[in-house]
């Protein structure tokens, strides 16, 4: 893209302004060498604070990843590589974990990050305001800090996969001068965000941007490349859009692009696209039923769900092909994926076979029964996708009565098992044991918790197998036992799967280095730069 | 967090009243004074397009052609961000961001005023006073300013008044279309995550807004026609 007429006179703009206040900002630098440069993109929605380990809003991990870091990083096969920690060992019974850090980490305010301050943030703050991280560190026994570089965290039990749990969105880490004796969510240091990341929080102005700058005193030698980060509050779609297109923003990702646009901004010259760096996350979309309540508790009954809907489909119609489809419980861009399982391929014929074997017979409008639909209020791909629902399940006489309501209420409704039918997209997070089991064991039905067990499906054979492969310490045995809990799983259908979906990261062409890793646009951004 | 948002919506909504009364007014004279011929025809239809078209629509497609085709003014956005800028660069370039949200906002606003003025105009020409004033030798262009605009106006006046509320509910609209830090987009965000204090809060300054602005209306009655005054009924 040539320069237009309004980057011109920016550039003469800047450049007065830099001889005026005799201030070197080096534009011929800035035209030929990788370093330096801006970084602007788009937080959608706005975040309500940047403390990732209190807040789990999507945009704030994303904000929250350049701030705070962590021990551990993740390739795209999900295989820990250095993050605060560049070399880590776990004993062979598979109860001790000692990790190395780095030398000269220090926070925002200047301070050494040290072992204490990696213990006091997963055996305290985490515990308490992290919701996915609790499970996970309250399982450690004791923690030490034999030197001020070297942690050793001592679980109750084996959990294999405890290693996968200390990327930046699970595993934090918050500097404990200033955090220790004080109530973690209301400390005034939070609106300044201090963490030990490659950026620093320099300005936020609400309902406009959040403006990062280069943390001066980052450990790895040469990083950050770019030295400012401005994250913009854009919340009109087609407004997104226009900034990516014009170059007012050099980089999108999640949902800041609608799926119908994808396929045209990915053609423009100035844009790369990539669906990777999301293997962390892995967001499978489904249709949850409620199994307490008929005909839903019939598994035939949801077997015909599953065969009636035509995910094909829904995935090149309402996706625009960014996805794939859902084969079970388990993503296969997940560890311990199993694709031998039942096929429920698109088949009316077979819905309708089921639906009259259980005795649901067509009546005279060649309906069989009505479903209430509470439709998921995030945003309108959630709406067509239900519409799509509405039209394949009318086909096979399925009824569905679309209900609206907010996103307090659909949480309040489906948390508190008031609900039929509805969609969810849910994140796998690297390992069954943390993504995936929480939705199908039956203990982990807990009234009032949302992304729990909330569709109320209990199988003393698939908890069985589940608690054993979250304790198993061997890769293979973990996954014949993933293997077999599928299968079952997939056969009792508690749970429509429809896809695995995709998201889009786009990059101006000249932005490097954005997708390194399984957790992609949350990474740090050390290494990104422009060339 | 309420006083954070407050000027950029008052900036647009102000610019925005201002724009639309000024040349709602214009208009609705040009076209009065020339009823049946074709200058009259054409405002009449611009103003009724105006009128017709959605704000948000005609958003975007100010943003398509002025931003993404011809690349005149910034899409959306409040100010360059990340810049260093002297205060009259920072004026200008605030003016730049604000000339597509203000015309959005102004549109529908201009088009109700106008056809109101035309009406006006055209039921006040008629009136002996004007005929009187013609008679007298005045010319037809003091005959507009003095006579004809000052009675005119009355309408157009009492319905801005009232319709300053509606204006700054506008600005929710194409606030959130053109990413404009202001309350209207508070309020938007405010009613998605049911934050009901914040809500209150924008409803208290709002409200005290329109009041301000109704007031406002009075006093300048008053100054236009001052016959109206409450003193002067004895």
């Amino acid at each position: 893209m040539g320069m237009n007429r309004r980057e011109f006179g920016k550039l003469g703009l800047a450049a007065g302004m830099a001889s005026v206040a005799g201030i070197p900002l080096g534009l011929h630098r800035a035209a030929g060498q990788t370093r330096g440069g801006t970084l602007s993109t788009i937080t959608h929605p706005e975040p309500a604070m940047l403390v990732s380990a209190i807040s789990q809003l999507q945009s704030t991990l994303t904000v929250g990843g350049k701030i705070y870091e962590s021990l551990l990083r993740y390739d795209f096969d999900l295989k820990p590589i250095p993050g605060l920690a560049q070399s880590w060992s776990v004993s062979p019974d598979g109860l001790t974990y000692t990790f190395k850090l780095f030398p000269n980490i220090t926070f925002h305010d200047g301070k050494p990050l040290t072992a204490d301050d990696v213990i006091f943030s997963m055996t305290k703050i985490l515990p308490e305001t992290h919701a996915r991280a609790r499970p996970i560190f309250t399982r450690i026994e004791s923690a030490e800090a034999p030197d001020p570089l070297t942690v050793v965290f001592k679980l109750k039990s084996p959990f294999s996969p405890f290693l996968g749990a200390f990327d930046c969105t699970t595993a934090p880490i918050l500097p404990k001068h200033i955090y220790e004796g004080t109530d973690f969510k209301t400390n005034p240091a939070n609106d300044k965000a201090i963490g030990c990341g490659p950026f620093k929080l320099k300005e936020w102005v609400r309902g406009s941007h959040i403006h990062l700058i280069k943390h001066e005193g980052y450990y790895r030698a040469g990083e950050p490349h770019i030295d400012e980060i401005i994250y913009r509050v854009i919340p009109d779609a087609a407004a997104r859009s226009v900034a990516l297109e014009q170059g007012t923003v050099k980089l999108t990702q999640w949902s800041d692009i609608e799926q119908y646009d994808v396929a045209r901004l990915t053609k423009l010259p100035h844009l790369d696209m990539t669906t990777k760096g999301y293997e962390y996350f892995a967001p499978h979309l489904w249709l949850e039923l409620n199994n307490r309540i008929a005909p839903m508790n019939d598994k035939r009954f949801r077997q015909a769900v599953m065969y009636a809907i035509d995910r094909k489909a829904l995935l090149q119609r309402v996706y625009f092909g960014l996805g794939k489809i859902a084969t079970g419980p388990i993503s296969s861009k997940t560890r311990f994926y199993e694709k031998n399982v039942k096929q429920y391929e698109y088949s009316p014929d077979k819905a309708k076979a089921l639906l009259d074997e259980m005795g649901l017979k067509p009546g005279a409008d060649g309906k069989r029964i009505t479903v209430p639909f509470l439709v998921t209020p995030s945003g309108e791909l959630y709406r067509r996708v239900a519409e799509f629902l509405r039209q394949s399940l009318l086909r096979v006489g399925i009824d569905i009565q679309f209900e609206g309501t907010d996103v307090a209420g659909w949480i309040q409704k489906v948390s508190n098992w008031e609900y039929s039918m509805t969609t969810n997209l849910v994140y796998q997070l690297g390992d069954p044991a943390i993504g995936v089991s929480r939705t199908y064991i039956s203990s982990n039905i807990r009234k009032g918790i949302m992304f729990s067990n909330t569709a109320g499906y209990a199988n003393p054979e698939a908890d069985r197998l589940f608690e054993e492969a979250a304790t198993a310490t061997s890769d293979e045995k973990r996954q014949e036992l993933y293997s077999a809990v599928q299968k079952i799983v997939v056969e009792d259908v508690p749970i429509v799967w429809l896809l695995e979906q995709d998201f889009p990261t786009f990059t101006d062409k000249k932005l490097k280095n954005v997708t390194t890793t399984a957790i992609g646009v949350h990474e740090t951004f050390g290494a990104v730069r422009f060339e | 967090m309420l006083l954070e948002r407050l000027p950029a919506t008052l900036l647009l909504t102000g610019t925005a009243f201002i724009l639309s009364l000024v040349c709602g007014t214009a208009l609705g004279t040009i076209a009065g004074t020339r009823a049946g011929k074709w200058s009259d025809t054409f405002f009449t239809i611009v103003s009724l397009l105006l009128y017709a078209l959605p704000v948000f629509w005609l958003g975007l497609m100010l943003v398509l052609l002025f931003s993404v085709q011809l690349n005149w003014l910034p899409p959306f956005g409040y100010a360059t961000i990340g810049v260093e800028m002297t205060t009259w660069q920072r004026i200008a370039d605030i003016a730049q961001h604000m000339v597509l949200p203000t015309l959005s906002l102004a549109a529908v606003y201009l088009a109700i005023y106008a056809r109101l003025m035309r009406s006006s105009i055209i039921e006040v020409k008629q009136q002996d006073f004007i005929k009187t004033a013609r008679a007298k030798g005045v010319t037809e262009s003091q005959i507009v300013m003095r006579h004809l605009l000052r009675n005119a106006i009355l309408p157009v006046i009492t319905v801005a008044g009232m319709q300053a509320g509606a204006v700054v509910g506008g600005a929710v609209v194409v606030e959130t279309v053109f990413a404009w830090p202001g309350l209207g987009r508070l309020i938007y965000d405010a009613v998605l995550q049911r934050d009901y204090p914040v809500m209150q809060g924008i409803f208290l300054v709002m409200s005290v807004v329109v009041i301000g602005l109704n007031l406002l209306t009075e006093a300048v009655y008053r100054m236009v026609d001052p016959r109206i005054s409450v003193g002067s009924v004895k």
